[in-house]
């Protein structure tokens, strides 16, 4: 496993990346491809649902969830929400980073295999879910029925616009988009995401589920998908708590008993429920 | 097994042990007397250790005394522990120059030079560094300036016979014998002739231990070592009722009690200061002016800070009470989940230097009586 | 007649209803077709008609001046759509339009009313219906308000 060999340098060390390409996804939000600099070593090969620490020099480091795997690419889609996000969304192609990592457990897409899957995706959280849903499109006859249910504060607010086109005209998977406003230009749903599960076409007693958004729009989720009969073992979310290491040495990271650098960020609602029960935990 | 047996030495051999560690390149480190407090130093000698000193604890109260003795180590526990000799309260993790064409080459701060050699170890501290060894040493990941600065640390360790107030390791089972983790362990003896024994626990121990004068030990000696040691574990200033505390406090998120201790905890975070297993920690990574040169430096950070919870914009823990209960259910409860052991060694540290002396021991049997009265 | 009765009985909002009340409602009911961006009702205009959605999806929508159209909610199959039929002065509060052609059973509300008046019975079971169908909307519409994808920070 060459990936995960960290070459020589310490774990808190960054590894320089260089910045090939650049898209804007949204008003705030950019989708950069990174490549290794020489010397640093190999491509990583992250699974998907995996996370890197990607640190801006001078400035910071962050958690950024990898939003597609790639033989020799490292993808972030990263949102501008503070100085280390702006500064790295900021970068243009040509410019460096440093990357630690992969750090986390992955989504257990083989353990879907047979089944339905239910891939339900709120803003930003699109992107931690897209490497489980190209994984299950590349391996697509392992699958049952593939849906993807997504999510945005309006149009302009999508991810991957063109992707979504593409995949909306696949006759082998079912694609629902909805926003929470939209002007009449807009031919999609209106409403929330969770909503969306209550008529999507799945196995409920079989089906397993991939959830990702705001911790609260995930809460909803969940329980639509309990009320239509998906077991808490077979809906996998995607937490986030403040990092600072993602090595399980700074304590920051922790829900309760897990640390989520090490234990997660991928859990299902089964295990997390009881933890995010209790405010403030 | 080591040829030396258990020995015997006086008083005064210290003198010898400290000047053979640092001829062997040690620096040697141990209790002295100093800010009205028994802190850890560097010892130039062994004339430097708290010599006729004990301390007097209490919930928020930490005074010295006078003692009518010449114990070398007549007290129980200071505000300070190892830790910050191997995991220091800051430290510089690398530093990174940026070239022309934008990349940069990261320099690895060489870990830390030096062997450390600690005297007086208690057994309480000998179990908070094998805690702080399985949270660093213990996962995937492996904290490369704690291990280089642990790997060579010879340990003297100094078995208790005064508990101090806020003592409870009798109840965490970690004291007041230590049992392993040492390369030599002492026990002062008082009871008629002021000497002290002698144990070694390795082969470094041996070496060190054949430059002391050394005479071999009796039964008499030893049994007034245990009895010494018998009398600390008789005296504990506080008990704790272990029993099942992971499930407890799993049960009692939502007790009343955390609204009362809200009301007298200033989130102050002296606890996690002067905790010899906390061991939460930040980052700063700087820059200078021109930009060119970044650092990054690791810092001790605390859990009462409302920024160690922050994010998207708010902290999950934006409440003192929210934020006592995950320290103490921390230490006590999911520590055993995320590291196979409780984070408490029962030095009372926390009970001593909290301001306004809240007792870790009272809250958990708080804790504990409101949920037997629930019927 | 039957083939409504079928058809209505599909839908959710008539779960569990006997047959006999089936037929009552049905015979409150007929089939309609619209064309894509054909406007079912228009925001002031009396509300005697609800429809629930077989196929295709509409629009829920209002004019905001200097905004234009906005889109409340998009109300899809086997849905419904349409309450202000329920209660006086039988308007509606917004406007419809087809996203797509649908095809859809519309309900004469004043013909269901009167049935009601006649069976109380009937009007229960088709209050608790109704009842259930707006609770859900304005769960949803809640959730909406929190605003998620907002950034909840300083900026």
């Amino acid at each position: 496993m060459a990936a995960l060999a960290e070459p020589a340098l310490a774990p808190m060390a960054p590894r320089p990346f260089r910045v090939v390409s650049r898209r804007r996804e949204t008003g705030d939000t950019w989708t950069l491809e990174l490549e290794p600099e020489p010397g640093a070593g190999a491509p990583l090969g992250p699974q998907p649902g995996q996370f890197t620490m990607l640190y801006a020099f001078g400035i910071g480091e962050v958690p950024i969830s990898v939003s597609r795997v790639d033989a020799t690419r490292l993808v972030h889609t990263v949102r501008a929400v503070g100085p280390v996000t702006e500064a790295i969304c900021g970068l243009r192609p040509g410019s460096v980073l440093g990357v630690r990592g992969p750090y986390g457990n992955a989504w257990p897409v083989a353990q879907a295999a047979g089944r339905d899957v239910v891939i339900v995706a709120g803003g930003i959280g699109l992107a931690p879910l897209r490497p489980a849903l190209l994984h299950v499109l590349e391996h697509r006859a392992e699958y049952g029925k593939v849906t993807l249910l997504y999510g945005g504060r309006t149009p302009a607010d999508l991810l991957y616009r063109r992707e979504l086109d593409e995949l909306a005209a696949r006759s082998d998977l079912h694609v629902n988009v909805t926003v929470d406003t939209a002007d009449a230009t807009w031919r999609g749903d209106v409403g929330v995401v969770p909503k969306l599960i209550e008529r999507a076409d799945f196995d409920p007693a079989s089906a397993v589920a991939f959830v990702v958004g705001p911790e609260i729009m995930m809460h909803f989720s969940a329980e639509a998908l309990l009320a239509r009969g998906v077991g808490g073992d077979r809906i996998q979310l995607s937490m986030e708590r403040n990092m600072r290491c993602g090595l399980g040495h700074c304590g920051h990271c922790q829900l309760g008993p897990t640390l989520i650098c090490r234990d997660g960020p991928v859990y299902s609602w089964a295990a997390l429920q009881p933890l995010v029960a209790v405010r403030e935990l | 097994m080591p040829d030396v047996e258990t020995s015997v030495i006086e008083p005064g051999a210290l003198d010898a042990l400290v000047d053979g560690l640092r001829e062997r390149g040690y620096r040697v480190l141990g209790p002295t007397v100093r800010d009205g407090a028994i802190v850890y130093d560097d010892l130039a000698s062994a004339t430097a250790l708290p010599i006729g000193w004990t301390d007097r604890q209490e919930p928020g109260r930490y005074r010295l005394e006078r003692r009518e003795d010449e114990a070398r180590f007549g007290y129980a526990v200071g505000p300070h522990s190892w830790k910050q000799f191997l995991f220091p309260p800051r430290v510089r993790l690398w530093k990174a120059t940026r070239r022309d064409d934008g990349a940069f080459e990261v320099e690895d701060e060489a870990a830390a030079p030096e062997r450390f050699a600690f005297l007086g170890v208690r057994a309480c501290e000998l179990h908070a560094i094998d805690i702080q060894d399985r949270v660093f040493l213990g996962g995937r990941f492996v904290e490369r300036d704690y291990a280089a600065r642990r790997e060579d640390a010879f340990i003297v360790a100094a078995n208790c016979f005064e508990p101090g107030g806020t003592c409870f390791c009798v109840s965490m089972g970690t004291g007041p014998k230590a049992d392993a983790g040492y390369d030599l362990a002492l026990t002062e003896i008082l009871d008629g002739e002021h000497r002290l024994l002698l144990e070694v626990g390795s082969e470094r121990g041996v070496e060190i231990a054949r430059g002391l004068p050394l005479r071999p030990a009796m039964p008499e000696d030893l049994r007034a070592a245990e009895a010494a040691v018998a009398g600390a574990a008789e005296r504990m200033g506080r008990e704790l009722d272990t029993l099942d505390l992971p499930g407890l406090l799993a049960r009692t998120l939502e007790h009343e009690r955390w609204d009362d201790v809200a009301t007298r905890c200033l989130t102050c975070g002296n606890c996690t200061m002067v905790c010899p297993t906390c061991f939460c920690t930040t980052v700063e990574d700087t820059t200078d002016l021109t930009g060119t040169e970044a650092e990054r430096v690791r810092t001790w950070d605390t859990c009462y800070s409302v920024d160690h919870s922050y994010i998207h914009g708010g902290a999950v823990r934006p409440t003192g009470r929210s934020r006592y209960r995950q320290w103490l259910t921390h230490k006590f409860g999911t520590w055993h989940d995320q590291f196979g052991t409780s984070g408490c060694v029962g030095c009372g540290r926390c009970i001593t230097w909290c301001p306004v002396g809240i007792d870790v021991t009272e809250e958990l049997a708080a804790l504990r009586d409101g949920e037997e009265a629930v019927p | 007649m039957k083939t409504i009765e079928k058809l209505i009985s599909d839908a959710a909002v008539f779960d569990g209803l006997s047959e006999d009340r089936l037929r009552l409602i049905a015979g409150c009911a007929g089939n309609v077709h619209f064309d894509e961006d054909a406007v079912l009702a228009r925001h002031g205009e009396p509300a005697d008609v609800f429809y629930v959605v077989r196929d295709g999806s509409v629009a829920l929508e209002t004019f905001v001046p200097a905004r234009g159209a906005v889109t409340i909610e998009t109300i899809g199959a086997g849905e419904v759509i349409g309450w202000s039929w329920l209660f006086p002065p039988y308007a509606w509060h917004f406007d419809v339009r087809a996203l797509s052609t649908v095809r859809a059973t519309a309900f004469d509300g004043a013909c269901l009313r009167g049935k009601c008046d006649d069976d109380p019975a009937l009007g229960y079971e088709l209050m608790s219906r109704f009842a259930r169908v707006i609770i859900e909307r304005l769960q949803w519409t809640r959730v909406r308000l929190l605003d998620v994808y907002g950034y909840g920070g300083t900026r």
